[in-house]
């Protein structure tokens, strides 16, 4: 007999190649799909673990083959290569009755909400029970206590006609959810609802991964909507994974330039245009250097440009700069030119080093006429 | 009242030749649309890129539709009569006449239901294979209901054709009111029973019309009726 391992062990065990302990929700490996040969493929040797319980964003400009690659978790899209496993069974061997039967362990919403438009919002949440064959009693009993988790108790006997587009995607969260699956998929649930809208859906969405344990998988090109939800983040780019990790991670160290673009609206990473054209990439006789400086957690709140100022007298210049949260924990960039630090460089980078913030040198820049002034006055 | 120019006798025949229409056409649409509805959603689901794609049965399929359908009625009544034999018993009379309505407008209503139900948006059929449903089930609980609205509009198309055709049901012996009109206002001169037989068609065509529009209304949920009644 297996011992079952602790809870607290299912994290901190790498998940392997054949995931024993099934802490895996989903497992795709080796995903390819090619559609035509001559458009090349739109997925490239995919591999991505989804851990139970996780909100697992998957974000790519469109095209980047994010669609295609959710749809393969539930076989909508069937890949050209490559394995994907739900709950430790493998879907992709799967074809007929079996697989209709596995696609009840898997939910799925929409971009377009996908309700029917001849059924009432209780008809349309009833129709996974009929398809899987329940008593109309139990059907009944059954749809009530859904329409409650999304808010829609008063709305049962509705069209969808009268409906907003949010409440829409509430009668589709309710359907997913009807045949109590492990796995929620989500296909561009939000991106085409208002950003109002998009903020009650996701608090939906994170209240039914809390309440209930659910395992979402939701693909979205808004980095917005990650930062808002997801737990993990998988950047898709040209149909292959350039980046995967923590949320907060990916948000403040971003490995990839396509997540760094993702991010610009979000956390300053890249400086606007104009102002990196200026930007020298090696020191030259009346130049100081520019520094990226991230701020995670507490430092946050520090008063390290003052501090700069104060400490070593250098009279810092911000170009660009922005504090964000990611949940609860503050996530900052401040790109700023450290007017006059000449060689006192080192020193500066390790007090900013010793605050717990991260600190690289992205260039150097022409000393402005105020520095300059500021500088002979020193 | 035009039943005013007419003698008894003729008003009785009118009646009787009316009696032979309803019979024959509403025979007829029941059975085209038994037949026609499933040969539409063969045509549908059977189509490249959709739920059973079987694209050369599609093909074969598709091709004796418009055979049938580029068939011109009068000749199409008269060449099938063996057929028409097999399954009347007889090639002339009103129920003879029943078997080529039939034969000409199932076709007809199975390509309108097809086109109805390939409107439905493949993303709602993906939800249902999302859900784990069979081909079958995606047919019978969202490709139908969905195109019901336009699947009514198409029926009602093809019931006044079928009234259209119906009149020349007289070239095999099944009477009616086309019959009628041709029989008795046309080869006897008597205009007022033509015309007698114009009102009364158009009065059953715009019934029929009338009907299948409000039944078309009724299945429909695709626009809100609040916003409909006060726009």
């Amino acid at each position: 007999m297996n011992a079952v391992p602790p809870i607290s062990d299912f994290r901190a065990s790498a998940i392997g190649d054949d995931d024993p302990a099934g802490a895996a929700a989903v497992r795709i490996d080796g995903l390819s799909k090619t559609f035509s040969k001559a458009a090349g493929p739109v997925l490239d040797d995919v591999s991505l673990t989804i851990r139970r319980g996780e909100i697992h964003g998957i974000i790519g400009r469109s095209g980047a083959g994010k669609s295609t690659l959710v749809r393969c978790i539930n076989l909508l899209e069937r890949p050209s290569a490559g394995r994907v496993f739900v709950s430790g069974r493998e879907i992709t061997s799967l074809r007929g009755r079996a697989l209709r039967t596995a696609r009840r362990d898997i939910g799925m919403i929409f971009q377009h909400f996908n309700v029917l438009s001849s059924k009432t919002v209780a008809g349309n949440v009833a129709l996974p029970f009929k398809v899987a064959g329940l008593p109309r009693a139990e059907i009944a009993r059954r749809i009530p206590p859904l329409l409650e988790l999304v808010g829609l108790a008063h709305k049962a006997d509705a069209y969808p006609s009268e409906l907003s587009g949010g409440q829409k995607q509430r009668v589709g969260i309710a359907r997913a959810l009807a045949l109590d699956p492990s796995v929620l998929l989500c296909d561009e649930a939000t991106s085409a609802l208002d950003p109002e809208t998009t903020e009650q859906i996701l608090a939906l969405l994170r209240d039914i991964n809390r309440q209930l344990g659910l395992t979402i998988v939701l693909i979205t090109h808004e980095m917005q909507v990650l930062r808002d939800i997801a737990t993990r983040v998988a950047v898709l780019d040209h149909g292959r994974l350039v980046e995967e990790g923590a949320t907060f991670d990916v948000l403040a160290f971003p490995k990839s330039a396509v997540a760094r673009s993702f991010l610009s609206g979000l956390v300053a990473h890249e400086l606007p245009p104009p102002v990196a054209a200026r930007l020298l990439p090696e020191p030259v006789a009346d130049s100081d250097p520019v520094l990226r400086i991230v701020f995670t957690g507490d430092a946050a709140h520090d008063p390290i440009v003052a501090d700069l100022v104060s400490h070593f007298q250098i009279v810092p210049n911000i170009l660009h700069g922005r504090i964000d949260y990611v949940g609860d924990r503050p996530l900052g960039v401040l790109t700023l030119v450290a007017g006059d630090a000449g060689k006192r460089l080192p020193a500066v980078l390790s007090r900013l080093a010793s605050f717990g913030l991260f600190v690289e040198v992205i260039g150097h820049a022409v000393r402005s006429a105020v520095t300059r002034r500021h500088g002979a006055a020193v | 009242m035009p039943f005013d120019l007419l003698s008894p006798a003729v008003t009785a025949l009118l009646f009787e030749s009316l009696k032979q229409t309803a019979y024959m056409v509403s025979i007829a649409a029941l059975v085209s649309t038994a037949l026609g509805l499933p040969l539409g959603v063969l045509l549908v689901v059977t189509s490249p890129g959709h739920i059973l794609p079987l694209p050369i049965f599609n093909r074969i399929l598709g091709t004796a539709v418009n055979l049938v359908r580029s068939t011109p009625f009068i000749i199409l009544m008269v060449a099938i009569i063996p057929f028409t034999r097999v399954i009347a018993g007889s090639s002339v009379g009103t129920s003879a006449a029943v078997v080529p309505l039939t034969v000409a407008i199932t076709p007809l209503f199975a390509r309108l239901a097809e086109t109805a139900m390939r409107e439905v948006d493949r993303g709602l059929i993906e939800a249902a294979e999302a859900i784990g449903a069979s081909p079958l089930q995606i047919i019978v609980r969202v490709i139908i209901p969905e195109a019901l609205p336009s699947i009514v509009a198409g029926q009602t198309v093809a019931l006044v054709s079928l009234i259209g055709y119906s009149a020349m049901a007289g070239t095999v012996g099944g009477g009616g009111l086309g019959d009628l009109g041709v029989r008795f206002g046309y080869q006897r001169f008597m205009p007022e029973v033509m015309l007698a037989v114009v009102i009364v068609l158009v009065a059953i065509v715009q019934s029929v019309q009338l009907l299948g529009d409000a039944a078309a209304r009724a299945v429909n949920h695709r626009i809100a009726r609040g916003k409909r009644s006060t726009s």
